[in-house]
């Protein structure tokens, strides 16, 4: 207790007057870093579970890793979802500069480049099914789809998610809530490409060899 | 595509079923008249008193962390009790179906559950104690305490906040309703593969298990966020990292732990769940399935979880020694090291929990040592406890007994853990009640410190101190029963009795079972000290009224605002200047010293979507579990809808401005968690200005 004492008496401030302008895009942002953590810890149980489930015995006597795999076709689709977010980013350079038009153009093009990513993943799932290969064959094949399928799925989500934010844009300009949901949504795409090389690696290039 | 289970299904019902409520059974009948009958006595008052609106616009719509934090321990405290039925349950179909001459009841062969009953109990014991008592138990609490000692007005995301209680309060009501419609799990806690699969488990039972733990971990993980964001942006000012009051610490690195551990569950469960619903083969017994992947998954999340859980129970015995022993804690740098080797570590030891599936002696080691390692930092807690109490000024009220009753919980878990560590010994135990024993001293010590903080806390966000008298009864009877039950439990555990029988063989075991019976009947006894406790406090609610610091000698930021606490937590945000801010105070003799005037600040509008999402999970996880496919996806697209409805709206919240905190404060009315708009209508709402759009 006798070091807590103030030496020379003088008492320190006690109270912090004052507003404190809270930096709503900065709480945002790191809240969403976090998410984004949980994602990547979800997208790794499911590599694990694919390493795990991607032998011979578990492909039961079915279809092998290098039966499925289309690398040509993914190579496809990897320049569709790496577009897509380039298109993204020149979103967010116009965003920059306060551009609205520039926003939705960048937008719309990411829109259509992942759409045409998911059309070629849907393609390729086809193609798989009539050829006698689904997830209920093995248990090799049940961690390839669900893999692929859960990596779709969050495209799809961020798809949506990119309508929503169209509309926002169109209606509300580049309001606080906006921006912040812009830049997330940024994080959000790049995170889900990013994904996908790693899917495109260790699946699609891992499989041919 | 949708896999196939036996019995009826309809387009409406889905394989609901009349038959699917059990309404012959006399203890599922005994069990809804009991929940009724308690859920009448909370509903009457409400409704007669009509206090409805209130309720719903002050509980059910808040976003306020600390009433958030009262509804996260209360579900926990209801779900503990029924866990602990549960408990009472096992134990006495043990005592009673020991040996072939044991007599059977209620259509029993022996004792009076029928085995398909049993395991639903232990597989209901163990997912509500872990997930839905102790869980929401220490979030509740790191919702209410971590704010206010690091000086913050609420958490960083006030909504979300909201949201995770009720998607875990979803998955408690889904358990609840496995009770009285259909079944539970019979697989245990831990979902045994491949018997979690269905052509093994065809009824609903084990579905709602699953949805129960995927729905309410979403709710978690997005409290693990809210959490690491409010703790390392929502600091006053002063409020450094070296001077962050150990609770706050252990809720940081519990939340790391969660955030990172929780989507491996998730993972687990949905690829569990794809081979129960949509037929992949992922963990089946045949077809290239590897049931070893769901047990590895599981647990990779499991042990992470069992620390997830400990840490704030080590935060709190770190917050209530100190202020019972009047002396700063011992090793403060030390204690915060530990926690974070404890936490880094809970990653590399979940092989752990079985040894026996036959990875080789280098994983194993591997696994082994690791384990042992967390023997380290958690013995560098112990001492420093111990160093806290040496030569302090020791005042045994009920919180410190409870503290105390867990430094001795924790050396018997840590010592049996010691050994289970080891591969050779945990061969023999394997699977026996020795580990049984084990893990419940562990869990205790969590139960224990629980309590401690209950006490502790609870005239913070009351106002008033709970009964000493009646919560030492607690502690002793409680402590009895730990005592005359684990020990007997561990001396059976070396006679070989393996886990979750329904019918012993050896009739040499019968009296350590009546033995852990009486241990029962002590716990029984507790509940009664607990339900007085609660009683006498609120009786005597103005006798044992307290100021802001209830104790006297508290040391740290929670205790510097008022009790209760109002529902703005500070009306001027104090300025930290060191560790342990409260003592330092005290010592300069500034404790009293208040602010000089007031600033108007911004706060969050209650409001109705976490609710709204809630019972829309429910709808989503209900119908799934009985195949309602209109329901499950009518609720998952509303629940997107109203995502986006929510991202449209434009609530900025309000101001409280200047004059109205003046009236508050000087107000001297127990402000605080129990009425809010009530209070802010009495001040003249003409003070609250629509907040200015940012």
């Amino acid at each position: 207790m006798q070091m807590n004492i103030v030496k020379d008496g003088k008492i320190p401030p006690l109270w912090h007057y004052g507003h404190e302008e809270h930096d709503v895009i900065g709480a945002k942002t790191f809240g969403f870093w976090l998410y984004m953590l949980s994602d990547a810890l979800l997208f790794a149980g499911l590599f694990a579970a694919y390493g795990v489930l991607d032998h011979t015995m578990n492909a039961a006597g079915g279809p092998t890793e290098s039966q499925v795999v289309h690398p040509i076709a993914a190579t496809w689709q990897t320049f569709a979802v790496l577009s897509s977010v380039f298109a993204y980013s020149l979103a967010t350079v116009a965003l920059k500069r306060g551009n609205r038009a520039g926003v939705v153009l960048g937008m719309l093009a990411a829109i259509g480049l992942g759409v045409v990513f998911l059309g070629l993943e849907l393609a390729d799932f086809a193609s798989l099914f009539h050829a006698g290969a689904t997830p209920f064959t093995s248990g090799f094949l049940s961690a390839f789809f669900v893999l692929i399928a859960s990596h779709g799925l969050h495209m799809v989500f961020g798809l949506l998610w990119m309508l929503v934010m169209l509309v926002q844009v169109l209606r509300f300009g580049f309001s606080t809530a906006v921006v912040a949901q812009l830049l997330n949504l940024r994080l959000f795409w790049q995170f889900q490409a990013s994904v996908w090389v790693c899917v495109y690696v260790f699946v699609y290039l891992k499989g041919t060899i | 595509m949708l896999v196939h289970v036996p019995g009826p299904w309809s387009p409406l019902f889905g394989r609901l079923t009349l038959d699917s409520i059990p309404y012959s059974n006399p203890i599922i009948i005994f069990a809804f008249a009991f929940s009724v009958i308690a859920g009448l006595l909370v509903l009457v008052p409400v409704v007669y008193y009509r206090k409805i609106g209130y309720l719903f616009r002050e509980w059910l719509t808040t976003v306020d962390h600390k009433k958030i934090g009262i509804i996260y321990i209360l579900l926990g405290l209801v779900m503990m009790f029924r866990g602990f039925v549960d408990g009472m349950m096992i134990r006495t179909q043990q005592v009673m179906a020991d040996g072939p001459h044991s007599g059977g009841v209620l259509g029993a062969a022996h004792g009076y559950l029928p085995p398909e009953h049993f395991d639903q109990i232990y597989s209901s014991h163990g997912t509500l104690m872990i997930i839905f008592a102790v869980t929401p138990i220490l979030t509740g609490l790191g919702n209410i305490i971590v704010p206010l000692q690091i000086g913050a007005r609420d958490m960083a995301f006030p909504m979300m906040n909201a949201i995770s209680l009720w998607l875990t309060t979803v998955g408690a009501m889904l358990v609840m309703a496995s009770l009285f419609i259909g079944d539970f799990s019979t697989a245990g806690w831990v979902g045994l593969a491949p018997l979690t699969e269905v052509s093994y488990s065809p009824s609903v039972g084990v579905d709602y298990w699953l949805w129960a733990i995927q729905i309410s971990s979403i709710g978690t993980t997005l409290n693990s966020i809210n959490m690491i964001a409010t703790i390392v942006g929502m600091r006053a000012p002063g409020m450094r990292w070296d001077r962050l009051p150990i609770f706050t610490w252990t809720t940081l690195s519990t939340n790391i732990i969660g955030l990172t551990s929780f989507p491996i569950l998730g993972v687990a469960l949905a690829l569990l769940g794809a081979d129960r619903y949509l037929g992949t083969h992922f963990f089946t017994a045949g077809l290239g399935g590897d049931l070893m992947l769901y047990t590895n998954l599981f647990w990779i999340w499991g042990h992470p979880e069992v620390y997830f859980l400990v840490l704030p129970a080590f935060g709190i015995i770190s917050e209530v020694i100190p202020t019972f022993a009047e002396k700063p804690l011992f090793g403060y740098i030390t204690m915060v090291a530990a926690t974070f080797a404890i936490a880094g570590i809970s990653w590399l030891v979940w092989l752990h929990h079985f040894f026996t599936m036959g990875a080789g002696p280098y994983v194993n080691t591997f696994f082994s040592v690791a384990t042992m390692l967390v023997g380290i930092p958690t013995g560098v807690k112990v001492f420093n406890w111990v160093f806290t109490l040496y030569r302090g000024r020791l005042t045994f009220t009920a919180p410190m007994l409870w503290a105390v009753g867990a430094l001795f919980l924790l050396l018997i878990g840590g010592v049996t853990g010691m050994m289970l560590a080891i591969p050779a010994v945990n061969y023999t135990v394997h699977n026996s009640v020795f580990v049984i024993a084990h893990f419940h001293c562990m869990v205790l010590l969590i139960a224990y410190s629980i309590f401690a903080a209950t006490g502790y806390w609870f005239p913070k966000v009351f106002g008033f101190r709970l009964d000493e008298r009646s919560g030492k009864a607690f502690f002793y009877t409680f402590s009895l029963g730990t005592a005359v039950l684990f020990i007997a439990m561990f001396a059976l555990g070396f006679m070989g009795e393996t886990r979750r029988l329904d019918y012993l063989y050896n009739t040499q075991w019968m009296p350590a079972l009546v033995v852990e019976e009486i241990g029962i009947g002590f716990y029984t006894l507790s509940c009664y000290y607990f339900a007085k406790m609660l009683y006498v406090s609120i009786r005597d609610r103005v006798k044992n009224r307290v100021g802001a610091d209830a104790w006297g000698t508290s040391r740290t930021l929670e205790w510097l605002t008022h009790s209760p606490v109002p529902f703005y937590n500070f009306a001027v945000t104090p300025q930290v200047n060191t560790r342990d801010e409260l003592s330092w105070r005290y010592a300069n003799k500034v404790a009293d010293v208040q602010p000089d005037h007031f600033e108007a600040f911004h706060m969050p509008n209650n409001t109705v979507v976490p609710l709204l999402i809630g019972i829309l999970g429910f709808g989503f996880g209900f119908g799934m579990v009985w195949r309602i496919w209109w329901m499950a996806g009518f609720s998952l697209l509303a629940i997107i809808a109203v995502v986006i409805y929510r991202s449209f709206a434009r609530d900025k919240g309000y101001i409280l401005t200047a004059e109205a905190l003046a009236k508050l404060e000087s107000a001297n009315k127990p402000l605080g968690v129990v009425a809010e708009t009530q209070y802010l209508s009495e001040s003249n709402t003409s003070h609250m200005a629509e907040a200015e759009a940012h």
